[in-house]
Order: structure tokens, then sequence, then C-alpha cells
């Protein structure tokens, strides 16, 4: 069989190779770390305060012109609400934060969580994203741009905390919904996003992340009684924008206390760092052994599709 | 068909009709040398024919609701599961089975194999129709499939596993496409195409191993991001995305077993004896090659477990789910292949196939649907996702047959009109001579 040469092959194998390295490349240096930045904004949510009152989501509500709810806000009733599969409410596409009650054994009195988009220092929808929707801001908020999203959520499956939502019920322009911190109407001028301002009982505390974190040690330090000896988000996935205080152990209050130190993103470092290798080492070892294959035995002999084309040649 | 055959209808495999006589046009071709009534007539006695079409006349108009309504229409919509059946089943499921593409392709063209030619365009075409209906599956679920290309042209999520994944399997759809069409192109007699594809086959076979082995880890490592959602047992921060790529080998193989089993069932007439002969020891090969893929499957999967240290799961429900499936995917496989290559048992290599295929199914969707989300709830989907994961499975059975039946896979294009016909196109190009090639046709069909 005289059908392929060495050299041809080589070139072949050589522009494969290519081909795949120029699209990978960029990817192998996109694995860096980002670790949010220095001056970057927080909230400080105090559980101990919350009364469940449900004014941050009217005020969310109103900011960010989202539909009006089924119940008026001022009806409790939907802390027994729950949703598909039996959990309760979650954000979704009408409502970018949600309220729920827990009740924690040996309590004499509900506990109250808020919930949003905790604005993770590096964001696991952010290094999830294939057309890099999302943005981490320097005010740090996690923004999105709709008008690349294709629509493949895999956002949703990456981040944490189960917080972006999908308007699926739209046919034609379906996109991801989660709280934005106000960046487009506040945060970008300095300002408090709506919920906090809203907020009748001081729960929110707004302001600089490093800060936030010292006024949470000063109130466990206070009142040790008072507050268990952890500020989520402090360190969870890398730390987040948004933490919490909690007089109860955090699981009591809904909280997955099992994500580790580490942003999501280092989970997949490990793949990612394969890949160069697998596209450095790949073409010589199988060019190897073709040319091993071919030296040791006369193999070709009935390639029956290659015989015919050398017999007209 | 059969009965046709039987009846005197000539097969079309060859550029002309009988021994040297008129070519067949293209018409003719895709009717496989029947008159439109007996075409028609061999259709509707066909009964996959009738279920195939009561499961497009319900599917159909689903599908068209989901792009009229939106995705809410077919599916529970969940915030929590965001993805569903059709990628659980369509793009995680149908991307293994069709690794047999590149496997076959090493077989043969690096390995140097060639006993394995006759089952090497079966498996390429496998794997192109495999992931072309993996793109299909993923193009209903997007939200905006239009937008697919973004990644491609318009912004890119470069630190992303599935800019990995859409580069990937968009450049190795394009292999295949190349693969294939060498078939195409002795179907529809432009030897040139032909000639340039297997020039290039070296080099197309090493870059499918290149971008199979990525994309199938890469499948995996998509789940690396949900350390917290994915049950241990089936996640590995590690070895997920060998754990992907290890079993879509077997998975590719039994497929190519279980395909071609179908294929000798149901359609023997469009086979040519040197398949029909080889089959049988080719499906030893194969499943030779499966069972050591299989082994070293198992011995990973449990070096996942001890790695993780998750001996304590496997003592709960969640265990017990999870060694069933190791054990009706991987385990009993390993057995009875032992056992039916020893004593030379097809039957049972077969069903074996079949097996496999279903633990790698089972697999799939055990990771991304069953073990996902372990500490919420489980989804069950929408009665609606199950029929149109259905209707396009059904529509990849359809397209399947529909190649099966006239490019030359199953069988081997008979080339001995070549050189006629290349006479012919050299005539035709010599400018002095008739002055209508249309006529030099006729006359040599004459």
């Amino acid at each position: 069989m005289k059908g392929i040469s060495r050299r041809r092959f080589l070139a072949a194998s050589v522009i494969g190779g290519a081909a795949t390295t120029l699209t990978m490349s960029k990817k192998a240096m996109g694995a860096g770390t980002f670790e949010g930045y220095p001056e970057g904004m927080g909230v400080l949510v105090d559980l101990t305060r919350c009364v469940g009152c449900r004014s941050c989501e009217a005020a969310c509500n109103k900011e960010q012109k989202l539909p009006e709810p089924a119940m008026p806000f001022d009806d409790p009733s939907v802390f027994d609400q729950t949703g598909h599969g039996g959990q309760k409410r979650r954000p979704d596409e009408n409502a970018y934060t949600v309220v729920n009650r827990y009740d924690p054994p040996g309590a004499n009195h509900p506990l109250f969580r808020k919930l949003q988009c905790n604005h993770c220092n590096e964001p696991a929808c952010l290094t999830s994203c294939f057309v890099s929707a999302y943005t981490k801001t320097r005010e740090g908020a996690v923004v999105y741009n709709e008008k690349v999203c294709v629509g493949c959520r895999n956002c949703m499956i990456a981040c944490p905390f189960q917080i972006p939502a999908y308007s699926y019920s739209s046919a034609f322009d379906p996109v991801i919904k989660k709280c934005i911190f106000c960046y487009d109407t506040r945060l970008k001028y300095g300002k408090p996003p709506a919920c906090v301002e809203a907020c009748p009982q001081g729960v929110l505390t707004f302001g600089h992340r490093k800060e936030l974190i010292k006024i949470g040690q000063d109130r466990i330090k206070a009142r040790p009684d008072r507050y268990v000896d952890h500020i989520y988000g402090e360190t969870e996935v890398g730390g987040t924008g948004w933490m919490y205080l909690s007089g109860v152990p955090f699981e009591q209050a809904g909280f997955d206390t099992t994500l580790g130190k580490e942003p999501i993103i280092s989970n997949v470092k490990e793949f990612l760092s394969t890949v160069p290798m697998v596209l450095a080492i790949w073409p010589a070892l199988f060019t190897g052994f073709h040319l091993l294959a071919r030296k040791k035995g006369h193999a070709d002999e009935d390639h029956s599709h290659e015989s015919q084309e050398d017999e007209k040649s | 068909m059969k009965n046709l055959i039987e009846s005197g209808v000539p097969i079309v495999d060859s550029p002309t009709r009988g021994k040297g006589k008129r070519k067949w046009s293209l018409g003719e071709k895709l009717l496989l040398g029947l008159t439109p009534r007996q075409y028609l007539i061999q259709a509707i006695r066909n009964p996959l024919n009738w279920i195939i079409g009561v499961i497009f006349a319900i599917g159909i108009p689903l599908i068209a609701g989901r792009f009229l309504f939106g995705l809410s229409f077919v599916t529970h919509s969940s915030n929590d599961y965001p993805w569903g059946l059709f990628l659980a089943f369509g793009l995680f499921a149908m991307v293994p089975l069709s690794a047999s593409g590149f496997m076959l392709g090493t077989t043969v063209e690096i390995f140097g194999r060639h006993d394995f030619q006759p089952i090497e365009r079966l498996a390429l075409l496998n794997g192109l129709l495999g992931y072309f209906f993996a793109v299909v599956y993923l193009l209903v679920d997007l939200g905006q499939p239009w937008r697919l290309p973004y990644p491609m042209v318009v912004s890119f999520g470069t630190a992303a596993v599935l800019f990995l994944v859409a580069w990937h399997v968009a450049t190795y759809l394009s292999v295949q496409v190349a693969e294939v069409s060498a078939s195409f192109f002795e179907w529809i007699g432009w030897l040139p195409g032909k000639r340039f594809i297997r020039k290039i086959a070296i080099g197309l076979t090493v870059s499918g191993i290149i971008l199979s082995t990525l994309h199938q880890g890469a499948l995996g490592a998509l789940f690396t991001y949900a350390p917290g959602k994915v049950h241990p047992l089936w996640y590995s921060s590690s070895f997920l995305w060998i754990f992907f790529f290890c079993s879509a080998i077997p998975a590719g193989l039994c497929m190519v077993i279980a395909v071609s089993t179908i294929v000798k069932k149901t359609m023997a007439w469009r086979c040519d004896e040197e398949f029909l002969d080889k089959l049988d020891s080719l499906t030893i090969g194969l499943a030779k090659g499966a069972s050591l893929a299989l082994i070293t499957y198992l011995a990973i999967k449990l070096i996942g477990v001890a790695h993780d240290n998750e001996w304590a799961y496997l003592a709960t429900g969640w265990g017990q789910w999870f060694m069933l499936e190791l054990f009706i995917g991987v385990v009993l496989p390993i057995a009875l292949f032992a056992w039916a290559i020893h004593n030379n048992r097809l039957g049972v290599i077969r069903f074996t196939a079949f097996l496999t295929v279903f633990g790698i199914i089972l697999n799939r969707i055990n990771t991304a649907l069953i073990a996902f989300n372990w500490k919420l709830y489980q989804e069950i989907p929408h009665w609606r996702e199950v029929v149109v994961c259905l209707t396009l499975f059904a529509v990849y059975l359809v397209t399947y047959r529909f190649i099966l039946y006239r490019l030359p896979i199953l069988y081997t294009w008979r080339e001995q009109t070549d050189t006629v016909e290349e006479l012919a196109k050299e005539k035709i190009t010599y400018p002095k001579g008739n002055p209508a090639p249309v006529e030099m046709f006729r006359s040599m069909d004459d």
C-alpha cells in the first residue's frame, strides 16, 4: 500500500492537533484564580434580627420591576408554601429574593432567612459559562448579560446555592433571572440595594466586604450567647459578598454547610489541566502506534478498499 | 423488502443497473431501485413504520409546542433540575454510545487491523448519527437554540468546560462528516471526493482520538461543577472525566455489536456476504475489546470509591443503587462476555452488548438526573418530556435506516465499473469530444 506516506500522515496529524490546540490554548490560560476585588461591597445578614416581614421582597419586586405576586407581601401564609418537589420557596424569575421560615428544634420562635444571590468572590456561574455572560464587577456584584446567553443553564447546575432561575415560560427570549445586587440602578452609584434600604429591623448591613467581616466578628465577640461563632460566607466556596450571622447552627436555617472553602472551579481544574497534556501527547503517541503497527507486519494486505484503489492507479 | 428481492428486484449496490448496463439515476437510488409504487408498498407493510407513525403523531405536535410556548410546555421547568431528560439521555448517554466511530477508526487506521474493516463504516456512521442527534437533543433543550454558534463567534467563555465541549463536538462532528462522506461520494459516484477522504483518513482519525478523549471526558467534567449536588458515589473531582471517557469505550463497541445485530436481523438483504460472513468473528473481537475496557472501568470506579473514601456510602440505599448499576452494567457483562467468548456463544455476546449499552445509559442518567440533587428531592420528568425524547429517538432510527438502506455502509460498492466511469469522465473533459456529455452517458447506457 502506497496510499499514505509517512510525511503526509504526519502533516495531517499535525494539522489536526494544531486545530484543536488553537481552540484550546485560550482555555488553559483561562483557568486561573479569581479572588474577588479588594474594594468589593457586600451585605451582612443578621438572622437573629429578622422578623419575616418581607419588606425586602416587596422592595426588590418594585426596584426590579417584577410582576405582582399572587399573594400580597404581608400575607404570612406564603411561608407554608412549597414549590416543585416539596421544597421551600426559592428565588425564581418572578422573585429575586425570598424569605423563608424555619423552625429550629428547641427554639421558642421561628427563624427567618432571606435568600438571594450571594455574589461569590469566584462565582461558579461565571466560571461555568461558555459564552462569558457573567461578570463580577469591581463593586462586587455578579451581573449577567442576557444578550449572549444561549440558555444552556450550566450556571444553574454550577451554583452551589441554587440561585439562578430560568424564565422557562418564555418561548422566544428565555433568560436567566437572578439578583444582581441592584447593580444598574444603585450599586454602580455607591448606593445600597433596595432590600437593604427597605429593611425596618436593621437585619441587612451594607458595606465593604472586609469591614463587614470585622463587624460580624465584633458582634459575635460581644454576644457569644446570641450568635454561632461563624460567619457563613466568609470562607464558603471561596468567600461570598453576602454573608450571614445566625443564632442557631446554620444547617438548621437551611444552609448547606458541606460546601467547603474552595471555590467551585477548583474541582474542575484537575480536568482543565489535563487538556493541554492530552493535546500535546496524543498526536505523537498515536502516530507512534500507527508507525509501529505498520512496521510489524503486512497488515495492510487485506485492506480491500485500499487495494482496489491501488489497482486503479 | 426481502420479499421484493426474492421476486427478482435488483439491489442498488453499484453505479450501474445489471452488468455494465444503464446507470442508476439518483431518484432510483433514493427509491432503492424500486418503482415508487413498490417502495410505498414495502414501507406500508413494515410494522415498525406504523409504530413510528404513532410516535410522530403524538410527538411532533409536542415538539412544535415546545418551540411555540417555551420549555415549560414540555418540562416541569425546574430551577433545581435545569438539565432534564433531554440532556441526561440525549446528550450524556448518546455521546458515549457514539464513541464507536473513533474506536474503530483507531483500530483500523491507526493499529492497522484491517480485518475490522467490514464493520468500520457502520461504526463511523453510528458515531456521526449519535453525535448529530445529541446536538438535536441539545437544540431542543437550549433556551435559545438559535444562539448555538455564540461560543464560536460572539462571546468566549474560555474557562468553561462547556466551551471545550461545544468546540470539540462541533469539530468532531465535521471530522465524522468527512469520514462518512467517503461512502456518500461512492454512492453519488464522485470518486475524487472519496479519494481525497482516503488520503486524509489518518489525520482525521488522529484528530478524532484527541477530540473524543477530551470531550467524552469533558462531559463528565461538567458535573465537577456540582460537587455538592451529585451524590459522592457518582462524583469525583479527579476521576469523573476518566470514568466518562473510559466507559465510552465499551459503550461505543457494544453499540456497534447491538446495531449490527439489529441490522443482521432486519436488513440482511442490504448486507453483503463479506459483512455477513465476518460479522460473527468481528463481534467476538469487539466483545474482547469491550471486556478489557469494562474491566478497566470497574477497576477505576473502585479506585474512585477508595480515593475519596466513600465506602460508608455503599451501605446506604444510594450505595445499593450504585452497586446495582455497576453489577448490571459492568460486572455482569464482564462475566457474560468472558463465558460467551470462551464458549463461542454469539447470542450471549450480543445480549451482553445490549446489557452494557443499557448499563452506560443508566450510569449517565444516574449522574445527571437520579443521583443529582440527592439532598433535595427526586425529579420525575414530565410525560411530555419523555414523549419528546422518544420522538427524537424515532427520528434518529428513521434517519439511521434511511442511510443504511442506501449508502455503502453494510456492503461494498462494487467498483469494477469505476474504470468505465473514469473513462467517461476523461472523455467529457476533452474539448473536442462529444458536445453533449449527456449523450455520452446515453450511448454508454445502451
